[in-house]
């Protein structure tokens, strides 16, 4: 009974629980609600993984009322992977979310800080499980709009202004979004994603269908932060608490690139998204821009936080490059970069968050000999700043191993060496922070920092960790990707 | 599993001085007993690679086809016995050095040292060359602290340059290159004979073998050879190992390695691009010699020379002829004995004299005999005099020059011997035969002649290495000709 509603679980169990975190006013009690359901979404998550292994796609009617009266749940390898980057990065974060949250958020907040934590990894959860493309946008906007209130939390009033400046973006993209998916409807007759892929063929060649294309790719790339879409992210990630950046780094705009994937590849499918509308040309343009100038702009950054909510605008870039092939290769490339980069950026961010706990800063000048206090939360931002560099034996290896034979393999040879001409630009941000925690002079109020408590570090490590695990064996998260892949581009071509 | 023991010895030993870095006896003592261990563990390897023997182990796979494995094979083994060897040597040479300049961190100098050499150790006996990457990466990585090691703004900006150079030519040139056989080829296994051969146009293998010769930064061709002037600011015995046997030996294996079983000698000789990287081999060879002659310090201008010595080996592996793989491969064991000589015995007058300069230097012959004797010994086989190693590996540069056909290389190696001697004897001359500037007696007053006795005994056992490499080249060279005489 209970496996069988595994779908319709893993989004009801944060759901019911958001509200809970609400009611129960004492900190503790608040945390422990969400910790634990972040625990069980996890769990749900592994056996929803390992069914989709055993048996491929899972579909599920919500009710019982079949497609396309009522709402389906779709889910499949890309999907699984999906799921489970959301699902292990949320109960990966919340142990460490105890201090860092009491920290940074006044007590008649924490409740509703974990409310809305729940209610966005419900949305995340939602967006990945569901088949149908309006109730997509409805997980969309639960999520969006609970990130807009976790990024107000922060603890400067400049989170406001950041907030706000996400919210009208973020609007702009959800309106978007419902107007194409309105235009679809309007031409089809049906949300249901399958039913879509099926009917579209017919009507393709409307001036309809591709104005709603139009309309839903620019939303999707506003919520994904694709260059130049990208001007709320540096804010919004460098003023949120700083679990809220490592959640939403490593997850938010991962599920965005699903968004876009499910829709140029299942409901528009691959000839008439990249044939007749060449957006392949468009994305890798855009992607190309992403990585270099996010890259270029994150080398003079002072504020660390913002360095790495530039850095991740670029490799949100390297994700669309890969996807702008439409190879095979090269979708399975973005998406093990997708996955890869979840566990880099949630790392690094967790590191931040330790430091910002201790030094009440992560602007550079006051890092300076930070290492000497820190060791172990500034080995964890070397380790997990040489992953995002791509130094062998680290996750970002693997990836840029994938993306630049992918690229080599449509005979983009420019675009292997801006990839890899990047990934030195990487090394110089990075850097930047080595030399500070461990070359400068401390400061005079230097002394005082203590190394952050071992809840916050294990987690932060578990994540690096696992940058080190998935450099050396990545056969497994590659395979799904692949797979992943196969059944995406295999669907366009029906 | 003796060869995995190899890698791993040297890498997990740092677990240990981390944990003894209180008590500096015991700590050293592991670097020690660590050293001798790996460097009987590689020797016992010796015996059965000579006889046809290619010990492997295969690891992980951390993609599909790509392995990380090692196979022992004579080139390797030649690099590793010279590493494992010169690193006891080594580690005495740092007890006494740290101990007497009064270093900080010296539990992370050691452990890093070692972690310095596991890597080395990897590159050695890599199996293919996806694994000789990761570990040519993971030298770089670990080598960077011991370059940073005094840790103020010039250690800095040295290790900027290091890591830069470094890391920037292997992440752009070499993993490109490296992708793309891939990508080319479907393997990254080391093949006698190559496994570009047929799969690939003389054209785009021309671009490859750019792409490689000039990504392997650690081999520090020209114009990618600034970082190894700018990583003299690493103690002593960093540059005396690393930055003359372990990294930069790293560089030219690989080279050595990629043109032996990637591209294979026999279609290296039909690519155009040898020609000219030939070239550019010889320019590195005559330009560092002419910039070596005007440094002033006494470790940059070992450095600038390490920069021409090391393009003699380049120049080796473009010849493509097997008496020019073995003069390459027996100039990387040559030139490490006559090279760390000479930087122990830069490190020896540091600490003595803090001295760096090599005005400064009149007269010290009389002050440290033994340390200048050592000096000379090093200068004469730079050179490549008889009694001393650089000889023998010349001669085979020579041969191989010749049998190639390449008056051009002829006639480089003869002006770079010129070169070598123009920089090396003054210093000679000057530290036997001038009187020292200022007052003797106000200057050494305090200090003893010689350095410490470790410092001593360590470029004793080099430098009367040097010399005995000319009377037995045995080991070297058997492994040398069986290397060429296997890929013929």
């Amino acid at each position: 009974m209970l496996i069988s509603n595994l779908p319709a679980l893993q989004v009801v169990i944060p759901l019911v629980s958001a509200p809970v975190c609400l009611l129960l006013r004492n900190p503790r009690h608040a945390w422990t609600c969400a910790l634990i359901t972040s625990w069980v979404v996890l769990a749900i998550a592994v056996l929803l993984v390992q069914k989709i292994f055993a048996g491929g796609t899972i579909t599920y009617a919500i009710g019982a009322w079949a497609t396309p009266w009522g709402i389906g749940y779709r889910i499949d390898m890309a999907g699984a992977l999906m799921i489970l980057i959301i699902a292990a990065i949320g109960a990966i974060v919340m142990p460490y979310a105890w201090h860092s949250v009491q920290h940074e958020i006044e007590n008649r907040n924490v409740g509703l800080f974990y409310t809305c934590y729940l209610l966005c990894l419900t949305g995340l959860l939602g967006i990945v499980v569901t088949g149908d493309a309006f109730n997509l946008f409805v997980f969309l906007e639960i999520s969006s709009l609970s990130s807009y209130v976790l990024i107000s939390l922060g603890s400067t009033r400049r989170a406001l202004t950041a907030a706000f400046q996400y919210l009208v973006m973020g609007t702009i993209g959800a309106t978007f979004i419902l107007i194409g998916i309105g235009f679809l409807y309007m031409m089809t007759g049906t949300l249901n994603m399958v039913d879509l892929a099926q009917r579209l063929p017919d009507v393709a060649d409307t001036r309809t269908i591709r104005v709603a294309f139009a309309f839903v790719t620019v939303g999707v790339s506003i919520k994904l932060a694709l260059f130049p879409l990208h001007l709320w992210l540096p804010n919004a990630y460098t003023f949120a608490p700083s679990v809220v950046s490592a959640f939403i780094a490593a997850t938010a705009t991962k599920v965005g690139v699903y968004v876009l994937l499910r829709f140029f590849f299942t409901v528009f499918g691959i000839h008439f998204s990249f044939a007749a509308m060449h957006v392949g040309e468009i994305l890798m343009l855009l992607a190309v821009a992403a990585i270099l100038v996010a890259s270029l702009v994150a080398v003079f950054q002072d504020n660390v936080k913002r360095m790495l909510a530039y850095s991740s605008v670029a490799q949100i870039g390297y994700i669309i490059l890969g996807i702008s092939l439409a190879s095979v290769d090269g979708v399975s490339a973005g998406m093990l970069h997708l996955f890869n980069h979840a566990v880099i950026k949630g790392a690094l961010f967790l590191a931040m968050g330790c430091i910002f706990l201790r030094l009440g800063s992560v602007e550079l000048r006051d890092m300076h000999g930070l290492a000497r206090q820190m060791p172990w939360t500034m080995a964890a931002f070397v380790v997990g700043g040489l992953s995002l560099v791509g130094i062998p034996l680290t996750a970002g290896f693997i990836s840029k191993w994938y993306l630049v034979s992918a690229v080599l393999a449509e005979g983009y040879w420019p675009l292997a060496v801006l990839i890899l001409v990047s990934s030195l630009l990487a090394l110089m941000y990075i850097w930047r922070v080595v030399e500070a925690a461990y070359f400068f002079v401390p400061g005079a109020a230097m002394h005082k920092v203590k190394e952050a408590p071992a809840i916050m570090l294990i987690p932060t490590w578990l994540l690096i960790g696992a940058n080190l695990y998935f450099g050396v064996n990545a056969g497994l998260v590659s395979g799904i990707a692949r797979q992943g892949a196969n059944i995406l581009i295999g669907q366009g071509v029906q | 599993m003796t060869v995995l023991a190899c890698v791993a010895l040297p890498l997990l030993a740092p677990v240990l001085i981390t944990a003894l870095h209180r008590w500096p006896n015991p700590r050293e003592a592991v670097t020690l007993l660590t050293s001798a261990g790996l460097f009987l563990l590689v020797y016992s390897l010796h015996d059965d690679v000579l006889h046809g023997a290619r010990p492997a182990i295969d690891l992980l796979e951390p993609l599909p086809g790509l392995v990380i494995g090692f196979e022992v094979e004579p080139l390797g083994m030649l690099f590793a016995l010279l590493a494992s060897f010169l690193w006891m040597v080594t580690s005495v040479y740092s007890i006494g050095y740290m101990r007497s300049h009064h270093e900080w961190r010296q539990t992370s100098y050691y452990s890093y040292f070692s972690l310095a050499l596991g890597s080395a150790m990897g590159i050695a006996f890599a199996g293919n060359l996806f694994t000789l990457f990761i570990f040519y990466e993971l030298l770089t990585l670990m080598t960077y602290p011991l370059v940073t090691h005094a840790g103020d703004d010039a250690a800095r900006e040295g290790g900027r340059m290091y890591l830069g150079y470094l890391l920037g030519t292997s992440v752009i040139l070499l993993l490109l290159a490296l992708v793309w056989t891939w990508s080319l080829t479907g393997t990254l296994d080391f093949r006698a004979g190559g496994i570009l051969e047929g799969a690939v146009t003389p054209g785009i293998a021309s671009i490859l073998l750019v792409l490689f010769i000039f990504g392997i930064g650690k081999a520090a061709v020209m114009p990618f050879h600034l970082w190894l002037p700018a990583a003299m600011v690493a103690p002593t015995p960093v540059s005396a190992l690393l930055h003359a046997v372990a990294v930069v030996k790293a560089g030219v294996f690989t080279i050595l390695k990629v043109a032996i079983y990637i591209f294979g000698i026999d279609f290296l000789a039909e690519i155009p691009a040898t020609q000219w990287l030939m070239y550019v081999a010889a320019a590195t060879i005559l330009l560092a010699a002419f910039i070596a002659l005007r440094q002033d310090n006494l470790k940059l201008r070992l450095a600038w020379s390490t920069v021409s010595q090391l393009s003699y080996i380049v120049l080796c592996a473009l010849l493509v002829t097997p008496l020019g793989i073995v003069g390459g491969s027996m100039h990387i064991v040559m030139h490490a004995f006559a090279k760390i000589t000479l930087f122990f015995c830069a490190g020896a007058i540091l600490i003595t004299t803090h001295k760096t300069r090599i005005s400064e230097m009149n007269g010290i012959g009389r002050r440290m005999p033994w340390t200048m004797a050592a000096f000379t010994v090093g200068a004469l086989s730079m050179i490549g005099v008889p009694p001393t190693a650089g000889f023998i590996s010349k001669w085979y540069i020579l041969l191989g020059a010749i049998e190639a056909q390449q008056l051009f290389a002829v006639g480089v190696i003869i002006v770079g011997t010129l070169l070598n001697a123009a920089y090396f004897l003054p210093i000679v001359y000057a530290a036997f035969f001038r009187a020292p500037e200022s007052n003797p007696k106000h200057e050494y007053k305090d200090a003893p002649g010689e350095a410490p006795l470790a410092v001593v005994v360590a470029l004793t056992v080099t430098a009367t290495g040097t010399v005995a490499l000319f009377f037995l080249p045995d080991i070297p060279l058997e492994l040398a000709l069986q290397l060429a005489g296997g890929n013929k």
